[in-house]
């Protein structure tokens, strides 16, 4: 293992927690910050007194309705007389935060950070999905009136002619990680399903079918960041964040081709090289790639270079990466099964490969041996991708 | 290793600029600011940080347009929802961090786009005040300015004479659109819009674009000599806007403990007499005096030091040598870059009509406005 | 296990509505945003009929939708060029919901298309091209696949019903197998 003698201090994970996900909580969005941070430090041992800096992340303010979402979570966060700041590139937020507290440590600055994602989007009516009208070119794209689930139909037609991947072997994706969930305390979406159910459920946009979709969510998760010198105080475990990357391709998402997430792979490509990893399908042993539709987690699987183009559903249909895999991907049920509160959502998936690395995560072990672990969100109009990569 | 400022550019300070999109405004401030640095933003950006909110663009995830006009297309880039200055404080991170070694921060206002401003400012407050229905949302700038005054004994004639001096000032500023040949009575006659701030108190909205390009000391000496040192950076909140009746009213507690981070960082101890000027936040007239006091530049009162012409352009200490933003106009998100490109200007003896004499410190102070309390303090230097 | 305790408490829509405290608010968020140099001009095309692309000096591709910059080569764009608005579906899907997720009486298919335009390789990865809807096309075709690769052009709305903007195209519709454009 190569280690980077740039960075000044290595920075670990320390602890982790979240809430429960479900389409709709009693908790207000501070609450939900709060509860989330409060799991966090006490897993960690910390209060919130230890915390030097607090990185918040949550997508668009609309969802919780208020402007400068930001500067209203601020002290659910623990953002009293404290630097606060609030990140956010969609719905790739969720593994930004983990980067931005990254540098936070590792630039010496501060020696721990609380990183917290949340989102509520039941606050939104009559549907959450209708705030998705406004993330679209005002003068280009809006006045057709797109749904949200027209641009992931698009990707997802396209992946499938260029892959020729069937409706069925991509459903296979969600029969995973919905099983996956059944083990994850804070599931709102987990069950039993097979490639039929899925096939028989709605069509919303075709080839986007119900089952194909992860659920709208509120919900927070938070992790506690640290230096080495703090890590190694406070835990025998640390995970270490070896490597951050992020990327961001053009506005013009309809003047590419969807079928291969390349921003996806520049952003991954930045995080090995911080890393060390140059044959990451051989070096990553979990993954959570970013599953808010089913297609996405194959989609996400080849741009973080864990299967060659178009071989991710071969490899699924195989069996390569379920559990009992060769290279596990969201072990802990992912979007589609835990649930998509959308910046908590990438925030829960980083804290599932704390759990994993640490051998913690109980039913949802992975069967295999595991020491490094990439993580992987995805933004915007097709645009964003941010990756961390996690090694004990 | 230190960090510095080693190019700028900027594009409208103007109340409207209608013949640009705000996308193409964000292409010129990044072209200057690129050729200002000496860089091919495709080849030596490391990598590309915009600060801006999605309800003062209109769009739900303004993240989206961020990379196409500032050169971050398929490069490392991402959005902060927060001042300018903010940006400016991650990328510091970013360079400290020794994983990066160029990082190009960028802020813009459109605010002649929003047609309902006044609403938006409704939206950012806590949603039991909103039920409250108060006509002006900007509310909260009156009570801590009445409990200011109360507690340091400035007067609403105080408060005057920072619009006076500012807004006057800009006439010598071409980039202060907002700037008038005010009078003291004019001010005092004129009627609160939110008591006890009348409108010349309070700074109007003005359209920007502003690209400032950010890096480490080795890359900074080979560009050349205009780059100039941020010493220190910090920031802080408070308090969140679902809590502000936890705030401490007529102080602000954010920009003390921002200032203080970076003065520890720049290794300031008695700021007055360490550093030569300062650009602060001014967009509500008690703020540039209330600013002064948290900065540690208030002296023995900050209205005291301000009657006695201190703080004016020719005095011994210069605070908001460029009119602020009562003469250029409040920019939203990219308030604080405005600040700070002031400063570098200063500091490079380019700040044209309103440049100070030898000058090689300052102190650079944001606000994020209300209803929030977060502030963000940096000090920066030249050789 | 980890994690070991997952605070949060469900509550469905009527319990909701029965809680004290429920605040109903609807923001008043109205923009009027400047279309810009490119745009502008690309609007004023599509009053016209005509599709405008815009040159870039460095790569020699013509961008369609127009900006004044390559995103890529970061170098402003020069000449306006117009493009015959045939091109090929990249792909498409068929749409049963609307906006706000509510069922559609009718079914809409949109698509991307892959705009004919010079300077670009053939099948290559960056492309000019537009969203739309496509007419003249079934549910079938989009569905068994026919539709991605078929050539298209736009239907335009006629003259006195086209304002400069995006609509003034009504859809993109199969190139008749005898015309060309």
């Amino acid at each position: 293992m190569k280690s980077n003698i740039f960075v000044k201090d290595k920075v670990a994970i320390v602890g982790a927690g979240l809430t429960l996900f479900r389409r709709r909580l009693l908790e207000t969005p501070r609450d939900l910050a709060w509860e989330a941070s409060r799991e966090a430090l006490s897993s960690a041992g910390l209060t919130l007194k230890d915390i030097d800096c607090i990185v918040v992340g949550s997508a668009p303010d609309a969802f919780d309705g208020i402007h400068m979402k930001g500067e209203y979570l601020a002290d659910g966060s623990g953002g009293f007389n404290k630097p606060v700041v609030r990140v956010f590139v969609g719905g790739g937020t969720g593994v930004m935060v983990p980067a931005v507290a990254w540098w936070h440590v590792a630039s010496g600055l501060c020696k721990t950070v609380l990183a917290v994602g949340e989102e509520k989007m039941s606050h939104a009516y009559p549907h959450p999905q209708g705030v998705f009208a406004y993330i679209w070119d005002p003068i280009l794209e809006r006045p057709l009136g797109p749904n949200l689930i027209w641009i992931f139909a698009l990707e997802m037609r396209r992946y499938m002619h260029v892959c020729n991947a069937s409706k069925e072997d991509i459903a296979l994706v969600s029969v995973k990680n919905k099983r996956n969930a059944l083990d994850h305390p804070a599931a709102q979406a987990a069950a039993k399903i097979t490639v039929d159910d899925v096939l028989k459920s709605e069509v919303l946009v075709w080839p986007v079918q119900l089952l194909d979709i992860s659920p709208v969510s509120d919900g927070a998760a938070a992790l506690v960041l640290a230096s080495e010198s703090v890590a190694r105080r406070v835990t025998d475990t640390p995970v270490w964040v070896e490597g951050i990357g992020f990327t961001l391709d053009n506005t013009h998402w309809y003047n590419r081709d969807l079928a291969y997430p390349r921003y996806l792979e520049y952003a991954a490509r930045m995080a090995y090289k911080m890393a060390g990893i140059e044959r990451p399908w051989r070096e990553i042993d979990v993954a959570e790639p970013y599953d808010p539709f089913d297609y996405k987690e194959l989609h996400h699987i080849e741009g973080l270079m864990l299967a060659r183009r178009c071989e991710a559903p071969k490899l699924l249909k195989e069996g390569y990466f379920d559990r009992s895999g060769e290279l596990p991907t969201s072990p802990g049920g992912g979007l589609l099964g835990v649930g998509n509160p959308i910046a908590a959502a990438g925030v829960m998936k980083v804290a599932e490969l704390f759990w994993q690395l640490r051998y913690e995560a109980g039913a949802r072990q992975v069967k295999k041996p595991v020491h490094k672990a990439v993580a992987n969100a995805w933004g915007d109009l097709m645009q964003a991708g941010t990756v961390v990569v996690l090694s004990t | 290793m230190r960090v510095a400022v080693v190019g700028v550019g900027w594009y409208g300070f103007k109340p409207t600029v209608p013949e640009l999109s705000f996308r193409e405004m964000m292409f010129e401030a990044a072209v200057r600011a690129y050729e200002d640095a000496g860089v091919d933003p495709r080849r030596d950006v490391d990598a590309f940080i915009s600060c801006q909110e999605d309800f003062w663009e209109g769009i739900a995830i303004s993240d989206e347009f961020a990379p196409e006009p500032i050169g971050g297309v398929l490069r490392p880039t991402m959005t902060i929802t927060g001042d300018g200055l903010q940006c400016v404080g991650q990328a510091y991170m970013m360079i400290k961090s020794g994983a990066f070694n160029v990082v190009a921060v960028e802020a813009h206002a459109k605010p002649s786009d929003i047609m309902s401003p006044q609403e938006i400012y409704e939206f950012s407050l806590d949603p039991n005040i909103r039920t409250l229905k108060i006509s002006n949302p900007l509310f909260q700038a009156g009570l801590d300015a009445v409990a200011y005054m109360r507690r340091s004994g400035a007067s609403r004639e105080h408060l005057a004479m920072v619009a006076v001096k500012n807004k006057v000032r800009g006439l010598l500023n071409s980039r202060a659109s907002h700037s008038a040949k005010l009078t003291l009575d004019q001010v005092l006659d004129s009627k609160p819009v939110i008591h006890p701030l009348t409108r010349y108190e309070i700074a109007g909205f003005t359209d920007v674009a502003i690209n400032v390009v950010l890096a480490s000391e080795d890359v900074a000496r080979r560009l050349g000599d205009k780059h100039v040192w941020v010493e220190g950076i910090w920031w802080a909140t408070e308090v969140g806007t679902g809590a502000v009746e936890w705030h401490e009213w007529g102080r602000m507690p954010s920009m003390r403990l921002a200032a203080l981070g970076a003065y520890k960082l720049a290794g300031v101890e008695d700021p007055l007499r360490q550093t030569d000027f300062s650009e602060v936040e001014d967009r509500f007239s008690y703020m540039e005096l209330l600013s002064l006091e948290e900065l540690g530049l208030g002296g023995g009162g900050a209205h005291r030091m301000l009657e006695s012409g201190y703080y004016n352009p020719e005095g011994g200490y210069p605070v908001n040598p460029s009119g602020g933003s009562l003469s250029m106009g409040v920019t939203l998100e990219a308030t604080g870059l405005s600040r700070l490109l002031e400063v570098v200007l200063q500091l490079r003896g380019e700040a044209g009509g309103v440049q100070l004499k030898d000058v090689r410190r300052a102190v650079v102070a944001s606000w994020r406005g209300p209803p929030t309390y977060t502030s963000i303090v940096a000090v920066v230097s030249r050789d | 296990m980890k994690p070991e305790r997952v605070p949060g408490r469900y509550i469905r829509e009527e319990d909701l509505r029965r809680l004290p405290g429920v605040i109903e608010y609807t923001p008043t968020a109205r923009y009027s945003y400047s279309a810009g140099q490119a745009l502008s001009e690309f609007l004023r095309g599509l009053k016209d009929g005509r599709i405008l692309g815009k040159l870039c000096p460095s790569c020699r591709r013509v961008l369609v939708p127009p900006r004044v910059y390559c995103e890529f080569c970061f170098t402003p764009t020069t000449e306006w060029v117009e493009v015959t608005g045939a091109g090929r579906v990249e792909t498409a899907v068929i749409s049963y919901i609307g906006v706000a997720r509510e069922r559609l009486e009718k079914p809409e298919i949109i698509g991307v298309i892959r705009l004919d335009a010079p300077g670009h390789a053939e099948n290559s990865f960056d492309f000019a091209g537009l969203f739309h809807k496509l007419c003249g096309v079934t549910e079938d075709d989009v569905k068994s696949g026919r539709v991605i690769g078929m050539r298209v052009k736009p239907r335009w709305k006629p003259v006195h019903e086209r304002v400069g903007s995006i609509l003034d195209i009504e859809c993109f519709e199969p190139l008749q197998p005898r015309e060309v454009v």
